[in-house]
């Protein structure tokens, strides 16, 4: 390790590849991790679009309803 | 003179006269300024600068005084309806961003001209790296006007005004500082003043202060619409 | 319609990520100075030029809005740097656990690239107070848009001050990252650049197109007079 840190020219010498492979993985996560995240906000987005759809969808029936009762009366 | 000229030169002296007739923003400023290298002094626990130290410590400094003026800039203009003027007023309306920007110019240099003979006589050594800093006093001090004209006006019409200034301006002057610190260090050097890079970091200097005038300038119109 | 050409978008992402993925560990070879480290310059790299990217592409957004006058333009704006923040905070992560891997410290300031990026993200970082402190909409828009346009200018000057800044203090030690990159290295490279720039355009789409259903249920209320649901964002430009 020690000749390995000789030979390198400036910088840091290069991690063993186990250290290295948990930064590595490290990286990856925190990307695949922001990605979720962001899915699980667009996923709350859409659940409420659906809430209020259901609710005016729902609204226009009972109008529908109302206004034939109407036209009837 | 077209009518702009005139114009220009009208609200200029209005904000001109204006300040030294009630000295709001320049006293203030001063002090803030002087009263900072003070607390430099005590912070840093050394009376004597030189180099980076004695760069960062004045710019970083002028920075917050001038914020405390940019903050100001617009004030008169939004209580006293300067803005529903110079709408309809039949004239380029950037007209009011170039006037503004000459007055914020001119108050950066008054601050200068106090604050920077009371740094040297605090911590510098040698004052011969002096006179070269003016040309980089202008030329930050240009950018500053440009930038922080733009931000006041957008400030002024929210809540939060004074937050505001210092949050949106500061990352958008770290060019200006980069530059006017890169120049200034070399200057204030402890073994007298070198010139290293001095032309490069002007042209950056003069690159961000036309990028900057150039942009304000195009989309001032765009600010003012009601 | 925003959500049309979204599926076929996404599949390309997928397929794209997928592909740079395996030529990154099995493809590319092991770089001479960091080892494996180096892997994670594939993920950091192509993320913060397409969040750069991204803020200038906010930025002709916005010089649309202000020529048109048509606030889908300050929705694109607006969608476009939110994406782009985004990404930002993966750039300073992965790019922290790169500085630590490489240099043993979390942050590094002799690199230029890393440090120019942090200072345009603490400007971005300021676009959303900065909107929700103008209350009047119409005005945010305009000035959201002046704003867009102004750090869109600034960033290519910001970046080429910063540079200035450290080019005599440490030689670039990561020069080889950009500089003389191997075939297979480029390869790999110019792959996870496109699997992010998918990713951005597709994000960026999903968005719009969530906002566009969101603007569609408020129009479809308003044409039954039915009642007005909660409280909507003081900040994120709707789509109808």
């Amino acid at each position: 390790m020690l000749e390995l840190a000789a030979i390198l020219p400036l910088g840091a010498p290069a991690l063993p590849l186990d250290e290295a492979g948990k930064y590595v993985a490290g990286a990856y996560i925190v990307f695949v991790v922001l990605l979720v995240v962001y899915v699980a906000i667009m996923a709350a987005k859409v659940q409420r679009i659906e809430r209020e759809l259901r609710e005016v969808a729902s609204f226009a029936e009972q109008r529908k309803g109302a206004d034939r009762e109407e036209v009837n009366a | 003179m077209t009518p702009s000229r005139t114009a220009f030169a009208a609200i200029l002296a209005k904000d001109l006269r204006s300040e030294l007739r009630t000295l709001q923003s320049l006293p203030a400023m001063a002090l803030f300024a002087v009263t900072t290298f003070v607390i430099f002094r005590f912070g840093l626990d050394r009376t004597s600068l030189s180099g980076s130290l004695a760069s960062g410590v004045l710019w970083a400094t002028l920075l917050f005084a001038a914020v405390l003026g940019i903050n100001r800039l617009f004030v008169a203009e939004r209580e006293e309806g300067g803005f529903d003027a110079i709408r309809l007023a039949p004239i380029d309306r950037s007209v009011l961003f170039a006037a503004k920007v000459s007055a914020l110019l001119v108050y950066l240099l008054a601050l200068e001209l106090v604050t920077v003979p009371i740094f040297a006589i605090f911590f510098l050594d040698d004052a011969a790296g002096l006179g070269p800093l003016l040309a980089v006093l202008l030329l930050a001090d240009l950018g500053l006007a440009a930038t922080g004209t733009l931000i006041s006006s957008m400030a002024v019409n929210s809540r939060a005004r004074d937050l505001l200034v210092p949050l949106v301006l500061l990352p958008l002057v770290v060019p200006l500082m980069i530059g006017a610190t890169g120049a200034t260090e070399p200057l204030l050097a402890a073994g007298g003043p070198s010139y290293d890079r001095f032309g490069t970091w002007l042209m950056v200097l003069g690159l961000y202060d036309l990028i900057f005038g150039l942009v304000g300038y195009a989309v001032f119109d765009f600010l003012l619409e009601d | 319609m925003y959500g049309k050409g979204l599926r076929p978008l996404s599949i390309a992402t997928v397929a794209m990520l997928a592909l740079s993925l395996s030529l990154v560990f099995f493809y590319a070879p092991l770089d001479a100075d960091q080892g494996f480290v180096q892997k994670i310059f594939y993920l950091h790299v192509p993320l913060a030029i397409v969040a750069l990217i991204g803020f200038v592409i906010g930025g002709i957004f916005a010089i649309a809005h202000l020529r048109t006058d048509n606030r889908k333009w300050d929705a694109y704006s607006y969608v476009a740097i939110h994406i782009s923040v985004i990404f930002g905070v993966a750039v300073l992560i992965t790019g922290g656990i790169w500085a630590k891997a490489s240099w043993g410290h979390w942050w590094v300031w002799d690199e230029p690239t890393l440090v120019s990026f942090l200072i345009v993200f603490l400007l971005y970082a300021t676009y959303y107070p900065f909107r929700y402190a103008i209350e009047d909409r119409d005005r945010q828009a305009r000035y959201a848009s002046v704003f867009a346009i102004t750090a869109g200018a600034f960033v290519p000057l910001n970046f080429m001050a910063v540079r200035m800044a450290e080019s005599l203090v440490h030689p670039r030690t990561f020069a080889t990252a950009n500089g003389g990159l191997p075939g297979e290295m480029m390869f790999t490279f110019l792959c996870s650049l496109a699997a992010m720039a998918l990713l951005w355009t597709t994000l960026v789409k999903f968005e719009l197109t969530a906002k566009s259903a969101s603007g569609q249920v408020k129009r479809l209320r308003r044409a039954l007079d039915a009642p007005v649901s909660g409280g909507s964002s003081r900040i994120a430009p709707e789509v109808s």
